[in-house]
């Protein structure tokens, strides 16, 4: 890579080493295809550290491809993820990934704690027992998102926004430097959203990093500091007072803006 | 010999039994079409598997009330009843209760199968069982097979083709559509009791030439067979019915001239030779086309991606891309553009421009649902809107480096 | 019921039975819960063209070979399966039956046009096993359990399904935590590093391994009513996963002893004095159970 990044100069092949060795998730050149039409097209990306950043784009614009490719659960026809510098590959023990509720079957025969304690897999690998430390952190993490009373009923039992705070909860117990969520507002209750942002919300107080796939225009302003705005290609990213702007908003969503922005102005304006 | 049989010129009763697996052949692969978009293809394994208590429950209650005990209609007629109540199993568990269709066909095809074997042991030990040779259902047979008994074969084929023809329309609908076959006054539950019906009509004909074990070949594999060949519903339709014609006239006709061999194998193996055919060779989603296509693709992404690269003046990262480049003779090693390069490398830029243009506006949203990263604006616009999008870039400017 | 009599003739095939029973129910729970169930399905038909081959090639019906050959076919099957679906875009269903039924017939095709008459081999067997044939000659009654010169008459089955077994349940012990977080939310268990495809290509070759070590004993027809009806019953009970597996034990114990108990003494109570296929009645015996599960289970109803 770096005999690559030479051929453009030394300054150059030196300040972007020193911008990806910053960034907790830096995304260059990802092309993801789905029988031959791309999903996702020559994406570069830089995500700040400490902030909060929102993957925004029109339906089938490729933002969970985008996150899927990156963590390496689809296959990219190209492109390189850096976490910090490093191949994100090598980075994974610093990340926590909550999927799509959808993408699993909730009739499965677990409890919800057993759930969260997947989170704690890497510590406690193939065979050692849970601790006592481990089982009330596992419960902890259920109590930040306010379900500590659900701990031993079976996930299928749950609604829809209580499965998504399960899978916050898992991703807590991994202690992780780099959240990427796909989804997490999608069809869930007004005060599961809530609380969920609130988690969030504290996790960049932290100083750790949130990324987030998220389908409502009208609350990026309100909860993100950051926007990547997504479709198929890259059209903007930065600050959201700087990048989600009517125009950038009008090249992502193209001629379907119209509606978009009647969302947009009814909960900023 | 071989050549005779193809030819129906091996007698009364063989021309008659290739006759009858041709048109099951037909009826199967048109049959099986509808399962197969349906996607429930298997559930025709659990229906063939539990043909077998039937089966042997008829030999058993014929023999006892003092028939012949291998009457075919009669064997049929036991088998019919006994796949569905098979069926209707396969239907409750997965709609009562948690259990998922494939673990209910997986549940009921091997009791039931298992059952069967009970019976079959039980008929062994029976004065007149041991000639019974039902043993000759589970892999099929044409050997020694009664003229009635051809006959039976060669009309219930026609028989079941026929009312596939006669229901086609509804049942192409509610596989490819549900909701508009619904809307347009289809009755869902009835087309698909229908199709089952139907399911268990093929498999019920073709448990003496075929076998019930493999029965399900026929429902099965022209159908994805066919797939291969075609976009359109009807057409695969029409091409499972022919593959599975061919599969049926060209392994009965075999059959007959080896007559040691059981039928059913061999008519499996045709049809998947004409599979592994339809999956290497078709064009458009078969392999040889699909392999050359993706490549072809994946280049031109990189080959893309490297000449935006370069027009903007961006390092290039992937060895790849750089070194179709400079295969292309667009890059020299060290990823500085030839001149060619450079003139591309601005064409695609400005391809590009036009392209942000066209997709921020709502006059060309129907144009821009064809962007893909890859074609060309000017093939999708005609030259006077492109002139409108220059007019708001500007000048295409030349890539300084 | 004596020593003398059941020692000889019914304790080893209702030992094997049982083993067997056990070894394909437990990786039947994860393959249920993957909705792979068919898997097991297809893997048990291509058990048969397997074994015909290395009979082929190898001249002999030795076991190593034999096991090899199966398991070398399971993995053909899966390898085809999976090409059709990914490369043929067919779905996965139909990719299965594509493969099953393709690979079967090839094996019934093989094994009629070879000259297998001098070994035990044909195409009944491989369905329905002859379970009842593995007794153990050499023992006289219940002595013969410490007795060092019959103990070595045992059927050579008993050793490999045991043995089996023992690796399957070592295996799934080891794999629990990867297998059961793999199986539930395969996105997340890639990002926890786990390497799923090898959990799931793992979890299939362990199935392989359990058919053909059953097969070798019941046939293949056991084998598919094991890999599905017993954790499919036990799902039907709780919704605890550890309890499944060890529920989906407990009924494909009962329904292998009920089996062969029934098998070989039910007729006589029916005045007849042969026996039926224990095989067969072993998986009758594990529907009854499954349909016993269906209609009473606590945990039968979907919970979402």
């Amino acid at each position: 890579m770096t005999s690559d990044i030479a051929l453009a100069g030394p300054d150059a092949a030196n300040a972007e080493a020193e911008v990806l060795r910053k960034s907790p998730f830096a995304i260059r050149g990802l092309t993801v295809s789905y029988d031959q039409k791309p999903a996702v097209f020559s994406v570069d990306a830089t995500i700040r550290p400490g902030q909060m950043t929102a993957i925004v784009g029109p339906n089938g614009a490729g933002k969970s491809t985008l996150l899927k490719a990156a963590l390496g659960i689809v296959k990219p026809l190209s492109g390189q993820i850096t976490s910090l510098g490093r191949p994100l590959a090598q980075e994974m023990h610093r990340i926590a990934y909550v999927p799509q509720r959808a993408s699993v079957d909730w009739d499965f025969p677990v409890r919800v704690i057993d759930v969260v304690q997947m989170g704690l897999y890497r510590e406690i690998g193939l065979l050692k027992r849970l601790s006592g430390g481990q089982k009330s952190k596992a419960m902890a993490c259920l109590a930040r998102v306010g379900m500590e009373d659900f701990a031993k009923r079976q996930i299928g039992q749950l609604s829809g926004g209580q499965q998504q705070r399960v899978f916050l909860a898992r991703a807590l117990a991994q202690d992780a430097d780099l959240y990427l969520l796909d989804e997490p507002f999608a069809g869930v209750d007004a005060a599961t959203e809530k609380a969920i942002i609130e988690v969030l919300k504290s996790l960049r107080a932290e100083g750790r990093t949130v990324v987030a796939v998220h389908h409502d225009l009208s609350t990026v302003p309100e909860y993100f500091d950051d926007v990547l705005l997504l479709n198929v290609r890259k059209i903007a990213e930065g600050p959201v007072a700087e990048v989600f702007t009517d125009a950038a908003l009008e090249a992502a969503y193209g001629g379907r803006l119209a509606s978009a922005r009647i969302t947009t102005n009814a909960a900023t304006g | 010999m071989f050549w005779s049989a193809l030819t129906f010129q091996l007698g009364y009763n063989a021309t008659l039994v290739t006759l009858g697996a041709t048109l099951l052949g037909v009826a199967a692969g048109v049959t099986g079409t509808f399962l197969y978009f349906r996607k429930r293809a298997l559930v025709s394994d659990a229906i063939s598997h539990a043909t077998l208590p039937g089966v042997a429950l008829a030999f058993i209650v014929m023999t006892m009330l003092g028939f012949d005990g291998r009457n075919l209609p009669g064997l049929l007629i036991g088998s019919a009843i006994t796949a569905a109540l098979g069926l209707y199993c396969v239907q409750w568990l997965s709609s009562r209760t948690r259990l998922t269709e494939d673990a209910a066909i997986g549940a009921v095809l091997s009791v039931f199968f298992g059952f069967g074997i009970v019976l079959l042991t039980v008929i062994q030990t029976m004065a007149s069982g041991g000639q019974a040779g039902l043993e000759s259902f589970l892999l099929g047979s044409t050997a020694g097979m009664l003229y009635s008994d051809a006959v039976l074969i060669a009309g219930g084929g026609a028989l079941a083709l026929a009312l596939v023809v006669i229901f086609r329309r509804p049942m192409l609908m509610s596989a490819f559509d549900p909701e508009f076959a619904r809307a347009s006054g289809i009755d869902l539950n009835r087309t698909d009791l229908i199709m089952m019906g139907l399911v268990m009509g093929v498999t019920v004909i073709g448990l003496k030439i075929v076998g019930l074990i493999l029965i399900v070949a026929l429902l099965i594999i022209p159908p994805a067979a066919a797939r291969f060949w075609s976009d359109r519903a009807t057409n695969v339709v029409i091409i499972a019915g022919i593959l599975g014609g061919i599969a049926g006239w060209s392994g009965a006709s075999l059959s007959a001239v080896a007559p040691n061999l059981p039928t059913g194998p061999i008519i499996v193996l045709f049809a998947f030779a004409l599979f592994a055919a339809s999956m290497l060779l078709a064009p458009g989603r078969g392999l040889l086309m699909s392999a050359l296509n993706h490549r072809r693709f994946q280049r031109a992404v990189h080959i893309r991606q490297g000449l935006v690269s370069l027009a903007q003046g961006q390092p290039i990262y992937e060895p790849l891309t750089l070194r179709l480049l400079q295969k292309a003779g667009l890059a020299r090693a060290d990823g500085v553009p030839t001149d060619d390069g450079r003139a591309q490398s601005s064409r695609v830029l400005r391809d590009e421009k036009r392209w942000e243009v066209a997709r921020s506006d709502p006059a060309f949203e129907m144009a821009a649902a064809r962007y893909d990263g890859l074609t060309q604006i000017e093939d999708v616009l005609t030259p006077d809107q492109i002139t409108l999008i220059d007019t708001r870039i500007g000048a295409p400017s030349v890539v300084a480096q | 019921m004596n020593g003398a009599e059941f020692v000889p003739l019914s304790l080893t095939p209702l030992l094997i039975g049982c083993l067997a029973a056990i070894a394909c129910a437990l990786p039947g729970n994860f393959l249920l819960l993957r909705r792979q169930a068919l898997i097991g399905d297809a893997i048990s038909h291509v058990v048969l063209p397997g074994i015909v081959a290395a009979f082929l090639i190898g001249g002999t019906i030795a076991t190593l070979p034999m096991l090899l050959g199966a398991a070398g076919a399971a993995i053909v099957a899966v390898a085809m399966i999976e090409g059709i679906r990914r490369y043929g875009r067919i779905e996965p269903g139909a990719a299965m039956g594509v493969t099953f039924t393709t690979l079967f017939a090839a094996g019934v095709l093989l094994l009629e046009m070879s000259d297998t008459s001098g070994v035990h081999l044909d195409v009944e067997h491989a369905l329905y096993g002859n379970l009842e044939s593995l007794v153990w000659l050499d023992a006289t009654g219940w002595g013969s359990l410490v007795d060092p010169t019959a103990l070595a008459g045992l059927p050579p089955e008993l050793f490999r399904i045991a043995l089996v077994l023992v690796m399957i349940a070592a295996l799934l012990v080891a794999f629990w935590r990867p297998l059961a977080i793999s199986t539930f939310d395969e996105g997340f268990a890639a990002t926890l590093g786990l390497p799923v495809t090898a959990i799931g290509l793992g979890l299939v070759i362990v199935s392989a391994l359990a058919a053909v070590a059953a097969f070798d004993a019941v046939g293949s027809i056991i084998v598919i009513a094991m890999f599905i009806c017993p954790p499919a019953a036990a799902r039907l009970m709780t919704n605890r996963l550890g309890t499944q597996v060890a529920l989906s034990v407990g009924f494909a114990l009962i329904a292998a002893i009920l089996g062969f108990v029934l098998a070989g003494y039910g007729p006589r109570w029916f005045g007849s004095i042969h026996a039926v296929s224990a095989a067969g009645m072993i998986a009758t015996m594990s529907g009854v159970i499954l349909a016993l599960a269906a209609l009473f289970g606590p945990a039968r109803a979907r919970s979402t």
